[in-house]
Parts: structure tokens; C-alpha cells; sequence
């Protein structure tokens, strides 16, 4: 075949279109829903220990979610997102990572958090915004972030974390620290500039990122094929790149473990951004403020219930005979005590001092800051009633 | 002392910078080995490598968004946007990422390395997309320290501060003097602080106020009421976010007049919110209503950019008005 030398392609004599669907990724599935391993699949290596701790975070997220729900059902956070059903892809991936590893999530990764180890206690103080969360209780609620466990604060604003973890790897890899971050989004995240910048930065320079895409089905109400997509999803833009690329059923957690350890050992000893799309489903609404019934049926969800991640996992691991039915339940109810018991210890934890609105604007407050708040403090003062979480506390306090 | 022109001044800032710390990184479209289209990064790939100063895809919103990962990896990163008029599509990036970045966090993380360096202004033929001054746009975010030097010696000294500074710092470098602004610079390190206005030329009868490439019409302007026997005290604001109040209201005290001149459009502008704090600080040392002298609120027009412009007659006449108020 002729060949154009400068741009390094195959010449043609006859139109040729592509068509939109010629390229169609399959999806890795390893773990079968009915719990056992699919014939000609390759179980990655787990120990017990590292099975039951990946058992346990999802069995702590479940708990979590469904009691923070029920929370601000009873007007007791402001607010709340779930990440029911997405277990496996946020744990599954985690658990293949080095605890130095940074993690850019977008706001479903809590279970990711738990398994580096965000106690109980951490979830509860973010979730209450008081004076012992992290954030200073500046962020609305699952907006968590962790120095110390490598684990960025979540921010509102879809898809501006891809390109920060791009960035963020060029600057492991120059350091040449070993390391690599991994970055999760939504398919509908997907759709937004920040999201191709970011692909095409670090596949360009080569950077130790991966980028883990969950395909929940939905973009609040949007669902994901014919409305956020025309074509196969997410994957075949990693491709459309050059980037590595791989689809993997995200409600199996040995396909979500396999794959990112795969893509960790190429991002940190290749130099090579690997895209990971999982398949899964938010089983749970887009947030507390959102109604599901509105836009899908119950025989959708009961469909995608039968491939429940953390069932399904559970049922693997009673075949193997390291954890029964019993002890499963005796956990449960062990964390469900402790997440109760948290919630309500978090929930009469005061909110920050007030003198903490002007601090961290910049690395110290200037002038004009300090000028505005004492402006403040005095109209607190004047009119104390109508700010009663601040000014009790206003004039000593605890700065 | 070497002669340098403002291109040179804020090259060899680079080059110091770049020396100083192996975790200096500057990048932007065509600031490669190219050295940038207004050659503010030349020699850099030459010297440092091109992991260090290089290339970066046709994309604001990228560029941004890698810097402040880069940032919040504690690299100091430095960002070229081609033009001012470009840096939109990082909007995003700049306003809920980079200013907020270590308030959302509760200082655990924060992105104080980065710094963002754009051309901006007028006067050079550039139409609407090529002239533009967005401050002010800027100027409305808590967390981000903009700054505009006027020529060669301020910008080495405020770029160096800009770029080891621990808050994300917006240098808006003025296009127009890049070859036209020639002076005297020190070759070895130095800093100028960031926040501090500059009292250009000492006066008593009226204050003149104006930022970047305009304060050399706020000169002009002085000179030539000098001619009609009037006394003007010329600052450069120097900084735009956080701004020296102090340096203004003390001057503005000591005149009781107050002209303050922009090259952006009136409405909106900075200078609108340098009057409202001005009028709020001496408002009983006031002669005659602050003046604001700035662009007309219309796109910045090609053919006739000598009538839009804000140069020294518009100021001159301005000066005239307050003191005959």
C-alpha cells in the first residue's frame, strides 16, 4: 500500500468513511453475578486479608450511605450523595493502589477514602461541617479531603480534577517519586472540555495517571447512551488519544482490581496514562435533591440490583469459606452501631470559630480581610439571636 | 545594571527562578524551544531542558487545570496564556479552582506555586482579541493576587515574588512596552512586594492613579499639567488584588482630588471599585468627584483604536476638570 510519508499513513484511492461504531470495546468481566469466577478468567491473587478488608469498606460505605440518607431525610445534614452500587469501582480500584498514590476523586469515591482509612469519625465531621472536619466546615456535605492519606479534596465543579491529575503525575513523574494518581469521573463528566484536555496532556507527556471513568448510567436524570453519548461510551476516546485503554464491568471487583493493577504498573513503570472505563449503575438518586422515579422504572433498577457488587462479592467470598452469613451480619450491625454512634458524637460538635470565614483565602489574611471581619464580629455581637452558632462563642472562644 | 526591555526583564526572571529550584516549570502554547510568540521564554528549553519549559497543547482550560495539579503537587508551576483575551476558557480553572483551592481544603492542600502569566492591553493594532484588559473580572475572586508591572525592573522583581509567593498570583504583563520599555535592571535576584503601590512622582495638588502600560499616559499627563502649574502625585497601583489602600487614601488625603485612569471599559472596571473605597476613606478631605478616566464600553474597536485608547490628553483633560471643579 502507497504510504504518505510526512504524516506516516496508509494512501487510499476510494472515499472510506469510518463508521462511528467500528470500534467496540469489550468489557472485562471476571467475577460472574452469581458469584463465581467466569470459565477462562484468571482470579488476581488476593490474599484473605486484603479480600475481607475490601469486603468490609464496602459494608461500611453501604451503612454509611443509607444512614446519611436517612440523616438528611430527618433535616439533619443539609445534604447528601450516595454511592450505592458503585462500591466495586471505587474499592475494587483503591485496593490496587500504593497508600502514596494520590487520588482525585469526583464525589462517589467515598468508599476509596474509607479503604486508605478515613475513620468514622473523619466522614461525621466533614458530613457536619464542624470544627473538627478537615475542611473546616466550608464545603457542602461529601466534599472530604485528606493530606495525609493522598487523597485531594473533592470540589463541586465537574471534570476540573482530570487535568489537575494530569498535572499532578507530571509532577511525580518528575520527581521521579514512584508513584502515580489515579482520577475518578462520571460519563457525564465526561463530556466536558476539562475532561479531553486532560486525555490528550498526558498522553501527550507521558504521564502516571489513571483515569477511571464510572459509567453509572446517569448524568442526574441524562441517561448515558443516545442522550450524554452517540457512541461506544467513554473507552474509545482514550484510544482516540493514544492512550492504553481498558472496559471492565465495575460491579465486579476482580475486574476493577485486575485492571488497575495492571494500569498502575504501566503508568509507574512506563510512563504510560492508562483509560479505565467501569460499567456500572448509581443505584441510588443523583443526590438527596434528586428523585429517580422521574426518570427510570423500577424494572431498571431491579435489573441492575441482581448485579449487586457487594452481594456479589460477599457470595465469592462465603464459597471460599473466609468470611458466613452470620459473621457478615455480626459486622454489619457492629459498624452500623459505630456509625450511629459517631453521627450523633459529630452532630453536637460545634461549627468552626468564626474567625476561621477569612483564613486560608490566602496563606495569611491581608488587611482588608481582617478589617472585614472584625466589621462582622461587632454586627454579631450587636444582633447575637440571629446567629446563634457563632456568636456564643464569638469573644474568646478557642483562637 | 543591565539595559533590559520588559521582554528580557521578565525572561531573565524566568531564568532565576528556573535556576533557583529544579521544581520551577513554565509552560504555555508555543514556549517551547520556540520561546514563546513574544519570545518571553526563550533559551529556557536550552538551558533547562525541555521537561522543564515546554510546549503545551492549544488548550486553555488544560493548561490551567495541569498547572494547578502541578501546583497542589508543591512544583511551582508557571503558566504563559498567549493573550489576556485568551484566558477565558480557563476561567473555570482560575475562579473555582485555583482561588479556592486551599480555602475548600482547610489549607490541606493549596496551589500557592502557581502563577499565571498573560500579555494584556492595547495600542498595538490587535482589535477586539488581541487588547483587552480583564482585571477586573479577576479582581471579583477572593483568593488570587493579580499584578501589572509598568516596566522592566518592577516586572523582574514582582514576577520573581509572584512566582515563589505561597498564593496563586494572575502577572498580567502589559504588550504594548514588551520591546518599548527599556531601563536599567539588576542582573542578580530581587524581589519587589507584592500588594504595595508605588509612588511614581511625589505631589501635592491632585493624585493620579493608574496600573501597567497606563501609567505612562498618567505621566504624560502629569507633565503637561505641570506646564499649566499644577502639582500632580502619580501612583502605580502596582497590584491589583490585594490593593494598597493605605498608599491611595494617604495620597488622596493629602490632594483632595483623585484621577484614576484603566484601559478596560468604565463600567465594572477596577477603577470603579478604587472610587467607591476611596470615597468611603476621605470622603470629607474630598475637592471634587473622583474622576474615573477609562475605555469607552465598547469592544476594543480596530480602525479606531487612536480615539478609543485612554493616552495622555483624556487624562490631561481630566486633571484639568477636578482642579477647576
Amino acid at each position: 500500500m502507497a504510504k504518505d510519508k510526512q504524516h506516516q499513513l496508509d494512501i487510499v484511492t476510494k472515499p472510506q468513511f469510518i463508521d462511528g461504531s467500528a470500534l467496540k470495546i469489550p468489557m472485562l468481566q471476571i467475577l460472574a453475578e452469581d458469584g463465581t469466577i467466569r470459565k477462562g478468567a484468571e482470579q488476581p491473587e488476593m490474599d484473605k486479608e486484603l479480600a475481607l478488608k475490601i469486603f468490609d469498606t464496602m459494608q461500611f460505605i453501604r451503612i454509611l450511605d443509607e444512614r446519611m440518607i436517612a440523616a438528611q431525610r430527618q433535616g439533619r445534614i443539609s445534604f447528601y450523595l450516595s454511592s450505592l452500587g458503585e462500591e466495586a469501582a471505587s474499592i475494587g480500584s483503591a485496593a490496587a493502589l500504593s497508600d502514596q498514590d494520590m487520588i482525585m476523586g469526583q464525589y462517589r469515591e467515598q468508599g476509596a477514602l474509607a479503604f486508605r482509612g478515613f475513620t468514622v469519625e473523619q466522614f461525621m465531621n466533614q458530613l457536619f461541617s464542624n470544627e473538627r472536619d478537615l475542611g473546616k466546615g466550608r464545603q457542602m456535605p461529601v466534599h472530604y479531603g485528606c493530606a495525609e492519606l493522598n487523597f485531594m479534596t473533592i470540589a463541586s465543579p465537574l471534570a476540573t480534577q482530570i487535568p489537575q491529575a494530569t498535572g499532578y503525575a507530571y509532577g511525580q513523574k518528575m520527581d521521579k517519586s514512584g508513584n502515580c494518581t489515579i482520577c475518578y469521573f462520571g460519563e457525564g463528566a465526561a463530556s466536558e472540555g476539562d475532561f479531553h484536555a486532560a486525555l490528550n496532556m498526558a498522553a501527550v507527556y507521558k504521564v502516571p495517571a489513571i483515569f477511571f471513568c464510572r459509567n453509572n448510567g446517569y448524568a442526574i436524570s441524562t441517561p448515558s447512551q443516545g442522550e450524554q453519548y452517540a457512541g461506544d461510551g467513554i473507552a474509545p476516546r482514550g484510544v482516540a488519544y493514544g492512550m492504553k485503554t481498558i472496559r471492565v464491568d465495575g460491579n465486579d471487583v476482580f475486574a476493577v482490581y485486575q485492571a488497575t493493577q495492571l494500569a498502575r504498573k504501566l503508568a509507574v513503570e512506563e510512563n504510560e496514562p492508562v483509560l479505565i472505563e467501569g460499567m456500572s449503575y448509581r443505584m441510588a438518586g443523583h443526590s438527596t435533591s434528586d428523585d429517580p422515579t422521574g426518570y427510570r422504572t423500577r424494572e431498571e433498577e431491579n435489573a441492575w440490583r441482581a448485579k449487586d457488587p457487594v452481594v456479589r462479592f460477599q457470595k465469592w467470598l462465603q464459597n471460599q469459606g473466609w468470611i458466613s452469613e452470620e459473621e457478615a451480619q455480626q459486622n454489619y450491625d457492629e459498624k452500623k452501631a459505630a456509625v450511629l454512634a459517631a453521627l450523633k458524637s459529630a452532630e453536637t460538635v460545634p461549627v468552626p470559630h468564626i474567625d476561621e470565614i477569612i483564613e486560608d483565602v490566602y496563606d495569611t489574611p491581608p488587611k482588608h480581610l481582617k478589617k472585614q471581619l472584625e466589621a462582622l464580629k461587632a454586627h454579631i455581637r450587636k444582633y447575637p439571636e440571629a446567629y446563634p452558632k457563632t456568636a456564643s462563642r464569638i469573644d474568646g472562644g478557642d483562637k | 545594571m543591565a539595559k533590559m526591555n520588559l521582554l528580557q526583564a521578565i525572561n531573565n526572571a524566568l531564568d532565576i527562578a528556573m535556576a533557583k529550584s529544579d521544581k520551577v516549570y513554565s509552560f504555555g502554547e508555543d514556549t517551547g524551544a520556540f520561546g514563546g510568540v513574544f519570545r518571553a521564554t526563550s533559551g529556557l528549553t536550552e538551558k533547562y531542558g525541555r521537561h522543564r519549559n515546554f510546549n503545551t497543547p492549544l488548550v486553555e482550560q488544560g493548561i490551567l487545570g495541569f498547572a494547578n495539579g502541578l501546583a497542589s503537587q508543591g512544583s511551582y508551576a508557571i503558566a504563559e496564556i498567549q493573550f489576556g483575551d485568551y484566558i477565558f476558557p480557563a476561567f473555570d480553572q482560575i475562579v473555582n479552582e485555583s482561588a479556592k483551592f486551599r480555602y475548600r481544603s482547610g489549607n490541606e492542600f493549596d496551589v500557592g506555586g502557581l502563577t499565571i502569566r498573560t500579555p494584556y492591553g492595547g495600542g498595538i493594532a490587535g482589535g477586539h482579541y488581541h487588547s483587552q484588559s480583564p482585571e477586573a473580572y479577576f479582581a471579583h475572586t477572593p483568593g488570587l493576587k493579580i499584578v501589572m508591572p509598568r516596566n522592566p525592573y518592577m516586572a523582574k522583581g514582582l514576577l520573581l515574588s509572584a512566582i515563589f509567593d505561597k498564593n496563586p498570583v494572575l502577572f498580567m504583563e502589559p504588550k504594548r512596552l514588551y520591546r518599548a520599555s527599556v531601563g536599567e535592571v539588576p542582573e542578580e535576584e530581587y524581589t519587589l512586594e507584592l500588594g504595595k503601590a508605588d509612588v511614581v512622582k511625589e505631589g501635592k495638588d491632585i493624585t493620579v492613579l493608574a496600573w501597567g502600560a497606563q501609567v505612562e499616559m498618567a505621566e504624560k499627563a502629569a507633565e503637561m499639567a505641570a506646564n499649566d502649574g499644577i502639582d500632580c502625585e502619580v501612583i502605580d497601583l502596582v497590584s491589583i488584588l490585594p490593593w494598597d489602600v493605605e498608599t491611595v487614601a494617604e495620597s488622596v488625603r493629602k490632594t483632595g482630588r483623585l484621577v484614576i485612569t484603566q484601559e478596560a471599559p468604565i463600567t465594572g472596571g477596577f477603577a470603579s471599585e478604587v472610587a467607591a473605597t476611596i470615597q468611603d476613606e476621605c470622603f470629607l478631605y474630598l475637592e471634587s468627584p473622583i474622576a474615573r478616566v477609562c475605555g469607552l464600553d465598547t469592544p476594543y474597536p480596530l480602525s479606531h483604536e487612536k480615539e478609543y485608547f485612554v493616552d495622555h490628553l483624556k487624562v490631561y483633560e481630566a486633571i484639568k476638570a477636578s482642579m477647576t471643579y
